[in-house]
Protein backbone atom coordinates (compact mmCIF):
# COMPACT_ATOMS: atom_id res chain seq x y z
CA UNK A 1 0.00 0.00 0.00
CA UNK A 2 2.94 2.31 0.71
CA UNK A 3 6.01 2.61 -1.52
CA UNK A 4 8.86 4.80 -0.24
CA UNK A 5 12.18 5.06 -2.06
CA UNK A 6 15.27 7.22 -1.77
CA UNK A 7 17.22 6.87 -5.00
CA UNK A 8 20.56 7.93 -6.43
CA UNK A 9 19.28 7.61 -10.01
CA UNK A 10 16.65 9.32 -12.16
CA UNK A 11 13.07 9.01 -10.89
CA UNK A 12 10.29 7.41 -12.90
CA UNK A 13 6.91 9.17 -12.75
CA UNK A 14 5.44 6.10 -14.44
CA UNK A 15 6.71 3.77 -11.72
CA UNK A 16 4.94 5.83 -9.03
CA UNK A 17 1.78 6.05 -11.11
CA UNK A 18 1.72 2.32 -11.82
CA UNK A 19 2.20 1.48 -8.13
CA UNK A 20 -0.89 3.37 -6.98
CA UNK A 21 -3.38 2.08 -9.57
CA UNK A 22 -6.10 -0.14 -8.12
CA UNK A 23 -9.47 -1.28 -9.42
CA UNK A 24 -11.34 0.65 -6.73
CA UNK A 25 -9.50 3.92 -7.42
CA UNK A 26 -11.54 6.86 -8.70
CA UNK A 27 -8.71 9.37 -9.00
CA UNK A 28 -4.93 9.54 -9.00
CA UNK A 29 -2.88 12.69 -8.38
CA UNK A 30 0.82 12.83 -9.20
CA UNK A 31 3.10 15.63 -8.03
CA UNK A 32 6.49 16.06 -9.69
CA UNK A 33 8.97 18.52 -8.22
CA UNK A 34 11.46 19.82 -10.78
CA UNK A 35 14.68 21.82 -10.65
CA UNK A 36 14.07 25.44 -11.69
CA UNK A 37 16.62 27.44 -13.71
CA UNK A 38 16.61 30.48 -11.44
CA UNK A 39 16.09 31.63 -7.84
CA UNK A 40 15.25 35.28 -7.16
CA UNK A 41 16.60 36.23 -10.58
CA UNK A 42 19.91 34.36 -10.19
CA UNK A 43 20.70 31.61 -12.67
CA UNK A 44 20.94 28.17 -11.09
CA UNK A 45 23.43 25.73 -12.63
CA UNK A 46 22.46 22.65 -10.62
CA UNK A 47 21.20 21.45 -7.26
CA UNK A 48 23.09 19.10 -4.94
CA UNK A 49 20.80 16.99 -2.72
CA UNK A 50 21.92 15.01 0.30
CA UNK A 51 20.00 13.06 2.91
CA UNK A 52 20.41 11.43 6.29
CA UNK A 53 19.19 8.37 4.48
CA UNK A 54 17.75 5.98 7.11
CA UNK A 55 15.85 8.77 8.83
CA UNK A 56 14.74 10.35 5.54
CA UNK A 57 13.13 7.04 4.62
CA UNK A 58 11.51 6.59 8.03
CA UNK A 59 10.18 10.17 8.07
CA UNK A 60 8.76 9.80 4.54
CA UNK A 61 7.09 6.59 5.66
CA UNK A 62 5.51 8.36 8.68
CA UNK A 63 4.06 11.00 6.37
CA UNK A 64 2.70 8.34 4.02
CA UNK A 65 1.11 6.38 6.88
CA UNK A 66 -0.54 9.56 8.17
CA UNK A 67 -1.77 10.50 4.65
CA UNK A 68 -3.28 7.07 4.04
CA UNK A 69 -5.20 7.30 7.31
CA UNK A 70 -6.21 10.96 7.11
CA UNK A 71 -7.35 10.94 3.46
CA UNK A 72 -8.43 7.26 3.14
CA UNK A 73 -5.98 6.64 0.32
CA UNK A 74 -5.86 3.40 -1.60
CA UNK A 75 -2.13 3.58 -2.23
CA UNK A 76 0.75 6.03 -2.10
CA UNK A 77 4.19 6.16 -3.68
CA UNK A 78 6.87 8.67 -2.68
CA UNK A 79 10.23 8.66 -4.46
CA UNK A 80 12.96 11.18 -3.62
CA UNK A 81 16.30 11.50 -5.33
CA UNK A 82 19.69 12.54 -3.93
CA UNK A 83 22.88 13.56 -5.70
CA UNK A 84 23.52 16.18 -8.37
CA UNK A 85 20.49 17.27 -10.41
CA UNK A 86 20.40 19.49 -13.47
CA UNK A 87 17.71 21.92 -14.61
CA UNK A 88 14.40 20.18 -15.33
CA UNK A 89 15.28 16.98 -13.48
CA UNK A 90 12.92 15.72 -10.77
CA UNK A 91 14.05 15.44 -7.15
CA UNK A 92 10.66 14.19 -5.97
CA UNK A 93 7.64 12.31 -7.32
CA UNK A 94 4.52 11.65 -5.25
CA UNK A 95 1.53 9.62 -6.48
CA UNK A 96 -1.63 8.95 -4.50
CA UNK A 97 -4.84 7.12 -5.34
CA UNK A 98 -8.23 7.38 -3.69
CA UNK A 99 -11.88 6.67 -4.37
CA UNK A 100 -12.60 10.36 -5.05
CA UNK A 101 -10.44 13.14 -6.50
CA UNK A 102 -10.63 15.69 -3.69
CA UNK A 103 -8.96 13.39 -1.19
CA UNK A 104 -6.21 12.67 -3.71
CA UNK A 105 -5.51 16.36 -4.37
CA UNK A 106 -5.53 17.17 -0.65
CA UNK A 107 -3.33 14.19 0.23
CA UNK A 108 -0.74 15.03 -2.40
CA UNK A 109 -0.47 18.60 -1.13
CA UNK A 110 -0.25 17.39 2.48
CA UNK A 111 2.57 14.98 1.63
CA UNK A 112 4.78 17.47 -0.25
CA UNK A 113 4.19 20.25 2.32
CA UNK A 114 5.04 17.96 5.24
CA UNK A 115 8.01 16.40 3.45
CA UNK A 116 9.51 19.87 3.06
CA UNK A 117 9.19 20.46 6.82
CA UNK A 118 10.28 17.21 8.42
CA UNK A 119 12.30 14.95 6.12
CA UNK A 120 16.09 15.27 6.64
CA UNK A 121 17.05 16.09 3.08
CA UNK A 122 19.03 19.19 2.11
CA UNK A 123 19.64 20.94 -1.17
CA UNK A 124 22.41 23.31 -2.14
CA UNK A 125 21.84 25.69 -5.03
CA UNK A 126 24.92 26.14 -7.19
CA UNK A 127 25.20 29.45 -9.09
CA UNK A 128 27.85 30.82 -11.49
CA UNK A 129 29.48 32.68 -8.62
CA UNK A 130 28.83 30.58 -5.53
CA UNK A 131 26.50 28.22 -3.74
CA UNK A 132 24.00 28.33 -0.92
CA UNK A 133 22.19 25.78 1.30
CA UNK A 134 18.51 26.46 0.65
CA UNK A 135 16.50 27.82 3.63
CA UNK A 136 19.40 27.35 6.06
CA UNK A 137 19.68 30.98 7.11
CA UNK A 138 17.10 33.83 7.19
CA UNK B 1 31.57 11.04 27.98
CA UNK B 2 32.79 11.00 24.41
CA UNK B 3 30.26 11.65 21.69
CA UNK B 4 30.34 11.53 17.94
CA UNK B 5 28.08 13.84 15.98
CA UNK B 6 27.24 13.51 12.28
CA UNK B 7 26.89 16.80 10.43
CA UNK B 8 24.67 17.29 7.39
CA UNK B 9 24.06 20.26 5.09
CA UNK B 10 25.29 23.62 6.28
CA UNK B 11 26.38 22.21 9.66
CA UNK B 12 29.13 20.25 7.89
CA UNK B 13 30.37 23.47 6.29
CA UNK B 14 30.32 25.28 9.65
CA UNK B 15 32.13 22.53 11.56
CA UNK B 16 34.37 21.59 8.66
CA UNK B 17 33.90 17.84 8.91
CA UNK B 18 31.18 15.20 8.68
CA UNK B 19 32.04 13.35 11.90
CA UNK B 20 32.70 15.63 14.82
CA UNK B 21 33.90 14.25 18.15
CA UNK B 22 33.36 16.08 21.42
CA UNK B 23 33.22 15.44 25.13
CA UNK B 24 30.34 16.36 27.46
CA UNK B 25 29.61 15.51 31.12
CA UNK B 26 27.63 12.31 31.56
CA UNK B 27 23.88 12.96 31.78
CA UNK B 28 24.30 15.87 29.35
CA UNK B 29 21.14 16.72 27.40
CA UNK B 30 20.36 17.68 23.83
CA UNK B 31 20.17 21.31 25.01
CA UNK B 32 23.68 21.01 26.50
CA UNK B 33 24.98 19.74 23.18
CA UNK B 34 23.38 22.66 21.31
CA UNK B 35 24.90 25.13 23.80
CA UNK B 36 28.33 23.57 23.46
CA UNK B 37 28.14 23.73 19.66
CA UNK B 38 26.96 27.36 19.66
CA UNK B 39 29.80 28.34 21.95
CA UNK B 40 32.38 26.57 19.85
CA UNK B 41 30.94 27.58 16.47
CA UNK B 42 29.27 31.03 16.68
CA UNK B 43 27.93 30.62 13.12
CA UNK B 44 25.27 28.25 14.47
CA UNK B 45 23.48 31.40 15.66
CA UNK B 46 22.85 32.33 12.00
CA UNK B 47 20.77 29.21 11.32
CA UNK B 48 16.97 29.42 11.14
CA UNK B 49 16.79 26.31 13.32
CA UNK B 50 18.85 23.40 14.53
CA UNK B 51 17.28 20.09 15.46
CA UNK B 52 19.07 17.04 16.82
CA UNK B 53 18.22 13.49 15.86
CA UNK B 54 18.98 10.67 18.30
CA UNK B 55 18.98 7.20 16.76
CA UNK B 56 16.99 8.32 13.72
CA UNK B 57 14.27 10.21 15.60
CA UNK B 58 13.92 13.94 16.34
CA UNK B 59 14.94 14.58 19.96
CA UNK B 60 13.54 17.01 22.52
CA UNK B 61 15.94 19.44 24.24
CA UNK B 62 15.49 17.71 27.62
CA UNK B 63 16.49 14.25 26.40
CA UNK B 64 19.67 12.78 27.87
CA UNK B 65 22.53 11.75 25.61
CA UNK B 66 24.28 8.41 25.89
CA UNK B 67 27.73 7.53 24.63
CA UNK B 68 26.62 5.16 21.88
CA UNK B 69 23.72 7.24 20.57
CA UNK B 70 23.76 8.08 16.90
CA UNK B 71 23.65 11.88 17.13
CA UNK B 72 22.90 13.87 14.00
CA UNK B 73 22.69 17.62 13.43
CA UNK B 74 19.61 18.59 11.40
CA UNK B 75 19.77 22.17 10.10
CA UNK B 76 16.66 23.52 8.29
CA UNK B 77 15.61 20.83 5.82
CA UNK B 78 14.96 21.63 2.15
CA UNK B 79 13.90 18.47 0.37
CA UNK B 80 11.35 18.31 -2.40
Amino acid sequence: MIDIQLLHTSLSEQACLDFVKTDDTGGIVVFVGTVRNQTKGKSVIRLDFEAYEPMAISEMRKIAVQAVEQFSLKKISVHHRVGILGIGEAPVVIAVSSAHRKAAFDACEYVIDTLKETVPIWKKEVFEDGEVWVSATP
Amino acid sequence: MNLKVLCFGITRDIIGQFEYKLSLPSEATVADLKNQLSTQFPKFATLKSLRIALNEEYAEDAMTLKENDEIVLIPPVSGG
